[in-house]
């Protein structure tokens, strides 16, 4: 390979990697800095939580209603044979 | 559903929020800080097309063998999915209107999902329209088919095929370096596990709730 090519291969690439590298782009330091930002990160898990809470309860629920059913089921079957 | 699935999926939501907001991402620009949408828009995507997945699997298993709880479990994972789906509309409409200029901006992934969720809207619809509960069953299962086999290209293969401004899209169709790279795996992944069970518990409650719901009417 001639050495010109060689060279302005070298700078091309050299070129790329610290384009690629040097993108810096404005992003919320400032937000984390503060430490505010888990502030928000309680109020995320907050609402996740209570959201996930409230399914169990709901499963909760129905595996009781379910229960109840069965239950009812067997009594009704009982008067029956009696 | 196992009880330790349960538990798994709120472990993993709590971590993937968690990280989520505090984990480093790449900055990019025009993205920016909205990278982490990644962690919280496409998860319900990836949710949806798993429910519809499972509709999918149900719908078969009743043309195989018409039972009733196969068309109740097809039906709910549908309806699941549908929630999901507009969770994923919602989302990528917001995050639309601050990074494209407007919530709806015609961009292909945008427009398939549209119409992937509106064939879906159509199953219910059929479903409504029809009083024969066998009738329905049937005619809702093989309707089933043909709106998954066309989710498929709608969200997967025509965006692709179009100029999309869609992070992820533009020669690359995965996920490319720039919007996936190894630091990110970590909590996307667990992400998409995390609301997939999510997901399926919702659909079971809702079956259950729908079982329970006939054995009553069957007791009188």
């Amino acid at each position: 390979m001639k050495s010109w090519l060689k060279s302005f291969l070298a700078l091309a690439f050299s070129l790329w990697i610290t384009e690629a590298v040097a993108q810096d782009a404005e992003m919320a330091d400032a937000f984390r800095a503060e430490g505010k930002i888990y502030v928000v990160v309680a109020i995320v898990l907050i609402v996740l939580a209570g959201l996930i809470t409230y399914l169990f309860m709901l499963d909760r629920k129905m595996t009781r209603l379910e229960k109840m059913l069965q239950e009812k089921k067997q009594t009704k079957t009982n008067g029956k044979s009696f | 559903m196992k009880q330790w699935m349960k538990f798994l999926a709120v472990a993993i939501l709590l971590y993937v929020h968690t990280a989520g907001l505090l984990a480093d991402v790449p900055r990019l620009n025009i993205l920016n800080e909205t990278v982490r949408a990644l962690y919280f828009h496409v998860p319900m995507w990836f949710g949806m097309i798993f429910l519809f997945g499972m509709s999918l699997y149900f719908a078969i298993k009743y043309l195989a063998n018409p039972s009733v709880d196969n068309d109740r479990k097809s039906v709910e994972c549908a309806h699941v999915g549908m929630a999901f789906g507009f969770l994923g509309i919602l989302t990528g409409m917001l995050w639309a209107n601050y990074t494209w200029g407007s919530p709806w901006h015609g961009d292909p992934k945008q427009n398939g999902s549209a119409i992937a969720l509106l064939v879906y809207m159509a199953y219910f619809v059929l479903r409504g329209s029809v009083d024969n509960q066998e009738q329905r069953a049937r005619l809702s299962a093989v309707y089933n088919v043909f709106a998954f086999a066309a989710m498929i290209p709608l969200i997967f293969i025509i965006p692709r095929l179009q100029d999309s401004l869609h992070p992820g899209s533009g020669g690359n169709p995965g996920f490319n370096i720039y919007d996936l790279d190894n630091r990110m795996r970590y909590i996307f992944y667990p992400a998409v596990i995390g609301w997939i069970l999510i997901g399926v518990w919702i659909a079971s409650l809702r079956v259950r709730r729908k079982a329970l719901e006939e054995k009553i009417l069957d007791l009188e």
